[in-house]
């Protein structure tokens, strides 16, 4: 074969000029990073502020008469669409995705770099169709997050009339943009890494963004496919899902379709995506454990093998959102069982960043303070997944708050942790500035404490049995005044929290305009994105030549060595060590 | 340092709140205890674990900080750690899920001496059908729904014949008997819930699912549609009582059955127009209503809610509110409609008299008014105000206003739909949270009067 | 294989960049866009069984009528199936790099799919006006939804061939192209074998 590999072409890269060229219509891995990542942020304010109205109508359910409970549900909805696939999707995949793979494995850009200009367009494009639903008559879907059928369809649910079409019109673009920036990935990391960039020397980010981008790959057809069949349901009277029913007196054409076949869908499309956010969150955040733990990261090979398995078993777990759906309650059983298998290779991977810290010589930079955070927040909300897991356990607690406080635990909070560490982290390469710390710390505390306020006692009120998406409790008799009281407290501290974020947001805007000159290196990390000659890296990312890859991604205090990180890229016989014989790395 | 200790402290406070919370499962009133000691187990195991990790976290991060002396220890992995690490964990994890799993095995498998009870849902309420004297539930569909059998039961069935048709938010279950519910829903995704009973299942339009249980502490409870089901989710409410044997003979004795449903005639108008004449003298003698007497207009409302509120005042779910005074005026009038058949020949004569749009009194903001109506209002009352049926939502549209402004003031008040029998009553006190002042009201009032 | 092997790897036992440690265990000698196709087709390959899985379930349910079979689609199976084999043909003369065969063969594998496309249009003309609309019932859904989708595909798979044979007869390097009709030729053959698991499953249920 005529093919050369990547790694030994020697194409010029050339370099755009104009600033269209340059920052618009970009297919620069970077740049489309942080278009992906600006239009991901100004999103998931949205959606932020939305669930701040959400629980100002929860807390105080009097006092709000603007909030109807039209509007409510849309808040709910747009609010869960919004933060899983628009916000924590597109930035962790869309935006760090493209911005770590090529630089971290030393590559010049993606393979496809058009495809990928191409994929963030698409996606800008259904961010717009979603937000058009705000304007149109009737507003958005009311419909929650899962778009059940037959009531996201059908005239009692808030949006029925439009709002439910541009939902699935835009996650249907989504989808196609994903897809293309999906195909991109995978491709990259499996052809253009540098020499000596072997599969096991990638650092965990890779392994993390890869595998997912894999599971998104085979996952989101299972969206598409449900958005098709319930498009056609609701446009030309197809009976996929729709069964027979009477709705709101009238008798609707739609006969013996099945509601729970679309459940199935979606759910197996739903549980990867949880893994799809996890897994690049996992691997972010053990790259900067290790990083600012000056440690290795604890079983490396076990870390990608738990991320492999994770993502295999998500692919047989879907129905563990079913157990109470009315399918056949025997499926229960097998669900069950596997759903608790993931949680061993889950446990496994918290064990290694606790392992990773200990005899470290720990740092706790911004970042550091987020990671950490990040383990604490993690494993309270990966326990509580045993709960709901565990179909027994899943009868009392399902659709209450206890699943509210669960999943916002270890798919809200925990992600973005982990969001905030590696924006942190890669701050100073992305803007080659550094951010202010004190700010940085502040943001820290208020959303640590602020979100453990929010959601702790929330699992308590689910406990109790308060049912989630309900505009407002009404009498019953069996919710207290004390739980009314914590309802608004839990909204006190929401507010809290999303005040807080303006700190983040001033921070980051600040710092890229007037914060110092950061260095190429700050945390002396030994992974290839800090190596590069500019600072941030500018087209091409390498300069002349690619880097050489000579050893893992984590040698970090490693013993008889001057510095306490060893780059990937230095050659052994540059490394310095203290009693000046020749390095020859560590030996088991 | 602030960070170890705050960790410690998060700790502390989740075990401080897990011992001393205020919130905790309601007292179970059914079988299933199984679920609770499932649930104790599991919190005891994951408590374990959360306490061991982050104090373990807490104590690296305190005893290993940065020093520039010092190196970290280089250690690539621990082969014997990890096996151990994971084999415990795996034992934790088949420890949570095996008493799990034979508690779900006993959920699935219903107890041949179950008696059999259904539960019918819909857009925004609850119904039920009890077996008759037969002991057996007829057949029912969808296509049979309608306004005189709600509930669909197929009127060809003989074993339906004697099924009790309860069309209301309240049901009773027998102490101590086994009951399987058969769930089935009319339209969208519903799920039955009472939280003491600690099981719920979704219902399905297009299948019955199920579940059992065997209640065991007498009782009412609350009984809430824990699947998102559209506008009026949050109020789809129901009660479930658990009676003792008498208490249940009793009320299944007052029940109707679906024959007798079927075989009430339809009103005789020309009977009903001489018992009318009592109510022509507040309301008209065309029903127009009247203002100066605080009676509103009847013509061209919906005869099932005539005959509803009607039935409310009769047994005081209606008009024993002490400052509803035009109500207190309207409940002795109501109680000479003697009996069923009176009610019906009435209603059919109202039915006879002429619709005209009622004098328009109100003004307001018709902008507001229409954005308040159809984000709320309309879903139930119809875009065109003429009301549903099957949501028990009555006619809007050339009613009279003064009358609606009225009604809307009482359900924000209270002094309407807060008996715990009145169902729509309360949907509706729910509903008005949206209306906020008498400005709000007004707007809405004057956009419906648009709709004649 | 190699993907298995290289995860067992402990990375931290050696160090230096050995040329048997290039980064390219995993088909060096393939071109990116090979691997890209391949994955793509992957997740157009999980589309289709995703409606499959769907078609099964939706047709245990009660109001399921199977449609009556239609020769027309015997007819359009064989014009896909002549058309994956002109591709192969077309591929085989690229490799020995004829210029003529390839612009027969390209133009030639462009009008038969576009051919099929018009047959498959004449089988829902003859299936509508038999009376079994879209939503008359799933059956019907389900045949129109797989087929359209298929159609989809095709449409966009005659986009790439558009490409490829306005290159080819604008007179191009067979070498130049030789990657676009390897391409378009595997591609040709997942719609073939695609098409065949749809017709053998609506002929059979």
């Amino acid at each position: 074969m005529s093919y050369i590999p990547i790694a030994d072409q020697t194409d010029e890269m050339h370099d755009p000029h104009t600033f269209i060229a340059k920052y618009v219509w970009s297919q620069d891995h970077k740049v489309i990073a942080i278009q992906y990542g600006t239009v991901a942020v100004a999103v998931g304010l949205v959606a932020l502020v939305l669930s701040a109205l959400m629980r100002l109508q929860l807390g105080f359910p009097d006092s709000f008469a603007f909030i109807d409970p039209a509007e409510y549900y849309q808040y709910v909805t747009m609010h869960g669409m919004i933060m899983v696939v628009y916000l924590l999707t597109a930035l962790f995949l869309g935006g760090f995705g493209n911005y770590l793979i090529p630089l971290q494995i030393g590559a010049r850009d993606m393979v496809f770099p058009f495809l990928n200009m191409l994929s963030f367009w698409f996606y800008l494009v259904s961010v717009i169709i979603l937000m058009a639903s705000f304007f149109i008559p009737g507003g958005p879907t009311g419909a929650g997050w899962t778009l059940y059928p037959p009531q996201a369809i059908t005239a009692g649910t808030p949006g029925a009339d439009g709002g439910i079409m541009l939902m699935l019109a835009s996650l249907a673009v989504f989808i196609i943009a994903f897809t293309m920036g999906g195909l991109n990935y995978v491709t990259t990391v499996l052809q253009a890494r540098t020499h000596g960039m072997t599969l096991m020397r990638m650092p965990l980010s890779v392994w993390g963004i890869f595998v997912a981008t894999i599971l998104g790959l085979f996952a989101f057809p299972a969206l598409f496919v449900s958005a098709v069949m319930m498009t056609f349901d609701n446009m030309l009277g197809t009976s996929f899902f729709m069964p027979a029913m009477v709705s709101l007196g009238e008798t609707l054409d739609h006969t013996g379709g099945g509601p729970v076949l679309f459940q199935h869908l979606f759910w197996f499309f739903g549980h990867p995506e949880v893994y799809i956010v996890a897994l690049p969150a996992f691997g972010l955040v053990s790259d900067v454990l290790s990083c600012h733990a000056r440690k290795n990261i604890f079983g490396y090979r076990m870390m990608v093998w738990a991320i492999v398995a994770i993502g295999g078993l998500s692919f047989i777990v879907w129905a563990h959102h079913m157990y109470v759906s009315g399918m056949n309650p025997y499926f229960g059983f097998f669900f069950a069982f596997t759903t608790l298998i993931i949680a061993v290779p889950t446990a496994i991977k918290v064990y290694n960043w606790v392992l990773t810290l200990w005899e470290g010589n720990i740092r706790l930079t911004v970042p550091m303070l987020f990671a950490c955070g990040f383990i604490f927040t993690f494993v309270h909300g990966g326990l509580t997944g045993i709960f709901l897991g565990n179909v027994t356990v899943d009868l009392p607690l399902s659709d209450t708050y206890f699943v509210i406080a669960h999943f916002h635990m270890v798919m809200g909070v925990s992600p973005v942790m982990v969001l905030f560490a590696a924006l942190y982290h890669w701050f100073p390469k992305m803007s080659g500035k550094m951010f202010n710390v004190t700010l940085g710390k502040i943001h820290f505390w208020a959303t640590f404490f602020g979100t453990y306020a929010i959601y702790l006692p929330m699992h308590y009120l689910g406990f109790l049995g308060v049912p989630r998406r309900y505009y407002s409790m009404g009498t019953t008799d069996f919710i207290p005044e004390s739980a009314n009281t914590l309802n608004a407290n839990i909204t006190m501290a929401a507010i809290w929290v999303a005040v807080f974020q303006l700190v983040f947001i001033f921070n980051m805007i600040w710092s890229v305009w007037r914060g110092k000159k950061s260095d190429p290196n700050p945390w002396e990390a030994t992974t290839l994105e800090w190596q590069t000659p500019d600072n941030p890296p500018c087209h091409g990312n390498w300069g002349a030549e690619l880097p050489t890859v000579y050893r893992w991604a984590y040698e970090y205090s490693v013993p008889g060595v001057v510095d306490d990180f060893v780059p990937q890229n230095i050659p052994a016989k540059d490394v310095k060590t203290v009693d000046g014989s020749p390095y020859i790395g560590h030996e088991d | 340092m602030a960070f170890v200790v705050s960790i410690v402290l998060l700790v502390i406070i989740s075990i401080a709140l897990q011992l001393f919370t205020p919130w905790w499962l309601q007292p179970i009133a059914s079988n299933w205890s199984g679920i609770d000691a499932t649930i104790d187990i599991t919190m005891w195991v994951t408590g374990f674990v959360f306490v061991a990790v982050n104090l373990f976290l807490a104590y690296c991060v305190y005893r290993y900080r940065y020093d520039k002396n010092r190196r970290a220890n280089y250690e690539p992995e621990n082969k014997k750690l990890e096996v151990w690490l994971t084999g415990f964990t795996a034992i934790g994890v088949a420890a949570l899920l095996t008493p799990g799993l034979f508690v779900w095995a006993s959920f699935v498998n219903v107890p041949e001496d179950a008696v059999k009870v259904e539960v019918v849902g819909q857009q925004w309420q609850w119904a039920f059908r009890y077996p008759g004297a037969d002991g057996v539930l007829g057949t029912a569909d969808t296509a049979y729904v309608s306004p005189r059998n709600p509930l669909g039961v197929n009127p060809n069935d003989p074993f339906g014949q004697d099924d009790l048709v309860v069309e209301d938010k309240e049901m009773h279950l027998l102490m101590n008997q086994n009951v399987q519910l058969l769930l089935r829903s009319k339209d969208v995704l519903h799920d039955y819930t009472v939280a003491p009973f600690r099981v719920k299942m979704d219902m399905v339009p297009g299948s019955v699912s199920y579940m059992w249980l065997e209640p065991t502490l007498a009782g009412s409870y609350d009984i809430l549609c824990e699947e998102h089901c559209g506008l009026g989710h949050f109020i789809m409410r129901g009660t479930v009582f658990v009676d003792e044997q008498a208490d249940y003979d009793a009320w299944i004795a007052a029940q109707t059955t679906f024959a007798e449903t079927q075989a009430v005639a339809e009103g005789n108008a020309q009977a009903g127009q001489a018992n009318y004449a009592i109510c022509s003298a507040c309301h008209g003698v065309n029903g127009e209503g009247n203002l100066a007497l605080n009676a509103p207009k009847l013509a061209g409302q919906e005869d099932w809610y005539l005959r509803q509120q009607i039935r409310y005042y009769k047994s005081g779910v209606r008009g024993t509110h002490p400052d509803d005074v035009y109500g207190a005026q309207m409940a002795p009038m109501a109680a000479t409609l003697v009996n069923d058949a009176v009610i019906n020949n009435v209603i059919a004569y109202i039915g006879t008299l002429p619709d005209n749009a009622a004098p328009e009194t109100v003004t307001g903001d018709l902008a507001n008014g229409a954005d308040l109506y159809n984000s709320t209002c309309g879903t139930c009352h119809g875009d065109d105000g003429s009301g549903i049926w099957s949501l028990h939502a009555p006619a809007l549209a050339g009613m009279t206003d003064w009358y609606l402004v009225r009604q809307l003031q009482n359900f924000k008040s209270g002094v309407r739909g807060a008996h715990p029998q009145d169902q729509q009553g309360y949907q509706m006190t729910a509903m008005v949270s949206a209306l906020e002042g008498d400005e709000a009201i007004n707007d809405v009032v004057a956009y419906i009067n648009t709709l004649r | 294989m190699s993907f298995l092997k290289s995860i067992f790897e402990k990375p931290w036992d050696y160090q230096g960049d050995d040329p048997n440690l290039s980064g390219q265990e995993i088909g060096e000698s393939l071109h990116p866009k090979r691997i890209a196709l391949r994955m793509f087709l992957a997740v157009i390959f999980v589309v289709f069984m995703l409606f499959i899985v769907a078609y099964f379930i939706r047709m245990e349910l009660e109001d399921w009528r199977p449609m009556p079979e239609s020769n027309l689609l015997w007819v359009n199976t064989g014009l896909l199936f002549i058309c994956s084999v002109i591709m192969q043909w077309t591929r085989g003369a690229v490799h020995k790099g004829l210029q003529n065969p390839v612009k027969y063969g390209m133009v030639a594998s462009g009008v038969i799919t576009l051919a099929f496309v018009y047959g498959q249009l004449s089988a829902w003309e003859e299936m509508n006006n038999a009376g079994y609309y879209l939503a008359s019932n799933p059956a019907n859904s389900f045949f129109y939804v797989l087929t359209g989708l298929h159609g989809l595909h095709i449409l966009g798979g005659l986009w790439v061939w558009t490409r490829a044979t306005f290159k080819v007869l604008s007179g191009a390097e067979v070498k130049a192209i030789r990657l676009s009709i390897e391409l378009c030729s595997v591609y040709w053959h997942f719609l073939l074998l695609v098409w065949l698991g749809i017709f053998a499953l609506l002929s059979y249920t």
